[in-house]
């Protein structure tokens, strides 16, 4: 087995997660980086599908921006941006989206606004952007993030994208159609929400990882799955098409 | 270019520069910064470099917008310290909401509704998110009112000689931005004898156009498809010029 990063092991086991997927909706940086390595390996018919308007995109390398000249002019059809959000988005149309978070609580909520107080903010973020809609009406949503205690928080400082709300009902409650989020990729693991409690608790390690490490990094008392697994490793297939990707 | 700005741009209004990505009027916003308008009320849902710029110059009294960011490279340092000195108001949505806004203006209507905001915390802090219920289902659904455009400013890749603008690729919210405002300003590649097919372009007829400009290169450091690509270093480079109050000043200056 070859040698690899954290973050390769992340965008790898993102990439997996589309496998089964016609359509993908992609926000920019970790995310664009794992829907991206899945349209190269397990999934080439996989739909990328961009805020600034370009579905099915087929982008040669990783762009740098959501509106990227390649994303148009590889797209199966562009859209204005008012025809992304309300035919596309909001009927329910796009089976995964894929988000990254500034913040994320044990409920996957999910931050990208300020941290601190929002009229006196410590740190101001960029903001919404495509993400409340996204996480409101896309089918499910995979959410991809390094895992450290200061981005995974007891409480988000601002709720910028609902994950579970406060618990069991409450996406019932606001009228969100989408699952929410079922997965959370991070470069230490995967949390997914507890049926019942709608918590996240961790169900798998990447290899080299312990349990322990994964608690140490995050900001509640994080719960561990009855049967904690361990990714598989990456492939060398699998790294292979990652870092021509990333170096392209 | 310089008359359009000067005629149609008055200190005090609201005037949204759009652009998602692709073709953003750059050339017209430096404008808007050379000749020194005041207290705008600036509108965009992707406030990027161009933003930044006319914040840091002192532009804008009020921002409206969705993300703010430097695509692919991190923070727009005017915007970000301005917001934490308190010296610019925000009105801060999601795009979808953005979207809808500029949907409504352009449609003649107070307001658009949306299924969006439910849960979030922007309610909270923006005061044109209100809850409405559908009177024919009574499901709860989001309303956000029309955006009040005095001035809508795009780039496109050309027009022809009666003034008739052409624009493809990613074309954003530009159509509605300049159908839904009162007076408007397009910055173009080139003018041409006649305008052809080209793939997903939007044709915005001669007489909603207020003042049309031939300005080549008006979106760089972003890109116009056909004409040139984004300049990506540019975009890098801008962070530390703008990182830098000094740097920022001496930028400005040679503007």
């Amino acid at each position: 087995m070859s040698s690899y990063e954290s973050d390769e092991m992340m965008s790898v086991e993102a990439a997996r997660q589309l496998r089964e997927v016609t359509a993908c909706f992609v926000g920019i940086g970790l995310p664009s980086t794992g829907a991206n390595l899945a349209r190269r390996t397990v999934n080439p018919d996989l739909v990328l599908v961009y805020e600034a308007g370009a579905i099915g995109a087929k982008p040669p390398r990783l762009p740098l921006s959501i509106g990227d000249g390649m994303l148009g002019e590889t797209a199966d059809y562009i859209a204005s941006v008012p025809e992304i959000f309300n035919y596309w988005v909001q009927p329910g149309r796009i089976e995964v989206g894929f988000l990254g978070a500034a913040q994320l609580d044990r409920f996957a909520n999910i931050n990208t606004t300020v941290v601190g107080d929002y009229a006196n903010p410590k740190v101001r973020l960029p903001g919404a952007g495509g993400a409340p809609e996204i996480a409101a009406s896309c089918g499910e949503v995979i959410v991809i993030v390094r895992q450290s205690p200061r981005a995974f928080v007891e409480r988000v400082d601002f709720i910028t994208s609902v994950g579970h709300g406060d618990g069991p009902g409450a996406r019932e409650r606001l009228g969100l159609r989408g699952k929410g989020p079922t997965k959370v990729i991070t470069d230490l693991g995967i949390l997914e929400p507890d049926p019942e409690s709608r918590e996240l608790v961790l169900t798998h390690v990447h290899p080299g990882v312990s349990a322990e490490q994964a608690q140490e990094a995050t900001g509640w008392d994080l719960k561990l799955a009855d049967e904690l697994k361990t990714t598989e490793p990456p492939t060398q297939e699998e790294l292979k098409a990652l870092r021509e990707l990333v170096a392209a | 270019m310089t008359d359009a700005v000067a005629d149609l741009v008055r200190d005090g209004d609201t005037v949204a520069l759009e652009g998602f990505t692709h073709l953003i009027p750059v050339a017209a916003g430096q404008e808007l910064i050379r000749q020194r308008k005041r207290d705008l009320t600036l509108v965009r849902m992707t406030p990027d470099i161009v933003y930044d710029q006319l914040i840091g110059a002192g532009c804008a009294r009020k921002l409206i917008f969705s993300w703010g960011g430097n695509p692919g490279v991190g923070s727009l340092h005017r915007f970000r310290a301005a917001v934490q000195a308190g010296e610019l108001e925000i009105e801060e949505h999601s795009h979808a909401g953005m979207a809808n806004r500029y949907a409504a203006a352009a449609s003649g209507l107070p307001f658009a509704v949306l299924r969006g905001y439910n849960g979030t915390s922007l309610p909270d802090h923006t005061d044109t998110i209100k809850p409405i219920t559908c009177p024919f289902t009574g499901e709860q659904l989001t309303a956000v009112p029309a955006l009040d455009l005095d001035v809508g400013i795009i780039h496109a890749q050309r027009a022809d000689r009666q003034g008739n603008v052409q624009l493809w690729g990613q074309t954003g919210v530009q159509k509605e931005t300049v159908l839904g405002a009162r007076r408007s300003i397009v910055t173009v590649e080139e003018i041409v004898d006649e305008l052809d097919d080209k793939p997903y372009s939007v044709v915005l007829p001669r007489w909603v156009v207020t003042r049309v400009c031939e300005v080549p290169g008006g979106a760089k450091p972003s890109y116009a498809q056909d004409y040139y690509d984004r300049d990506n270093d540019a975009y890098k480079a801008w962070d530390a010029t703008s990182r830098d109050e000094a740097e920022f000043d001496k930028w400005l200056e040679a503007l």
